[in-house]
């Protein structure tokens, strides 16, 4: 290979580089837009309200439960190191069941499985509690959704649910979150819908919640009936989204205006 | 009993000025707001806040703040105090509804 060649090539991987790297800055999480004092609150622990739930989450992590009376300490010890880097890469496919589960269903099914406890309900305080301890442990990883074939069908109809027309107001997830990101509703900044801190704080609810109850907020706000907590059509959903957002920064616990 | 997260900058210097940070769960439900049902839910918030120091049997009050309904859930307060022996702080929230609870926190100078 003459050297005028080798130079173009290593320009052209360079290039692609720059322009993957380029791209993944270019995408804008919900922290980014939002107003420094509420900014403040989630840089720091010692004033972040979602860190009450984590650590109710982490009294949870280490308290035995159920007819096994096991805690979830038993199996996995310390969820510092053993929980580092699973919220990342959830939803996940269940074998068992064969289908994709996020981590809230995945704690519940520990819970029924090994613990052998009646699972926590869903949005309950004890269920944000504990999945907010877990996902903390991934903060600052990257979204990392797994490169597995039997997703490939839920992540496409989650695709199709994003970009469906849906209620009174015959909007779409992508008409505001991809064609509008970053201009106006009202007073707030539409944002680009990237999951990268949940559960998280928000100041409108005064408490944590979980990714659905956002998007059930998302579907009543454009007149649709909402799915209940739960529904098949949120998990595809949530895989598409982690899939968008693949590659960015985990925050929890966020917070959010 | 809620959860309170207090933090206190460790082993201060002695006579340094240090920053007191205290969160507790708490609703503080406004007594304005109606439920689902259209009903006024009644008011739930925590009145009053003290920090007291403590040396052997003496007990100062060294920060109290009065809180009212316009205050947001899950209360943050931050407050200064020079650190100037080593002692335990106490500090104690009361509200409506018979809303009682105290957390102490050692305070170890260097």
């Amino acid at each position: 290979m003459n050297g005028y060649v080798k130079n173009v090539v290593a320009t052209i991987a360079l290039g692609t580089i720059l322009l993957n790297v380029h791209a993944a800055e270019k995408r804008k999480s919900g922290y980014d837009i939002m107003s420094p004092s509420t900014q403040a609150l989630q840089n720091d622990d010692s004033q972040n309200p979602a860190m009450l739930w984590v650590k109710d989450g982490e009294a949870l992590w280490n308290r035995a439960a159920g007819e096994a009376k096991k805690s979830c300490a038993t199996c996995h010890s310390g969820a510092v190191k053993s929980m580092r880097g699973v919220a990342a890469r959830y939803p996940a496919f269940e074998p068992k069941s064969k289908r994709p589960i996020n981590l809230q269903q995945r704690i519940n099914l520990c819970q029924k499985n090994y613990q052998r406890a009646e699972p926590f309900s869903a949005e309950s305080s004890e269920l944000l509690s504990i999945e907010s301890y877990v996902a903390m442990q991934s903060r600052g990883l990257p979204i990392a959704p797994p490169r597995d074939a039997r997703l490939t069908a839920s992540r496409e109809r989650g695709q199709q649910f994003f970009q469906q027309r849906i209620g009174q107001l015959d909007l779409s997830c992508a008409d505001c979150h991809d064609n509008h990101a970053g201009k106006k509703l009202g007073s707030a900044t539409i944002p680009e819908a990237h999951p990268t801190a949940y559960p998280l704080y928000r100041l409108e609810w005064q408490s944590v919640g979980s990714l659905q109850r956002r998007l059930r907020n998302c579907m009543s706000g454009v007149r649709a009936e909402p799915y209940t907590f739960g529904a098949q059509e949120f998990i595809e959903l949530e895989l598409y989204m982690t899939l968008r957002a693949a590659g960015m920064r985990i925050e929890t616990p966020g917070v959010r205006p | 009993m809620a959860r309170a997260l207090i933090t206190i900058p460790p082993n201060p210097k002695r006579n340094s000025i240090i920053e007191i940070r205290v969160l507790i769960q708490h609703p503080m439900e406004t007594g304005l707001r109606p439920d689902a049902e259209g009903k006024v839910q009644p008011r739930n918030i925590i009145r009053r806040f003290e920090c007291r120091f403590i040396v052997g049997d003496k007990s100062d009050l060294i920060f109290s703040a009065e809180l009212f309904p316009a205050i947001s859930a899950n209360p943050y307060i931050a407050f200064h105090l020079r650190a100037t022996q080593n002692g335990t702080l106490n500090f104690q929230w009361t509200g409506d509804n018979g809303f009682a609870q105290t957390e102490t926190a050692a305070l170890v100078v260097v």
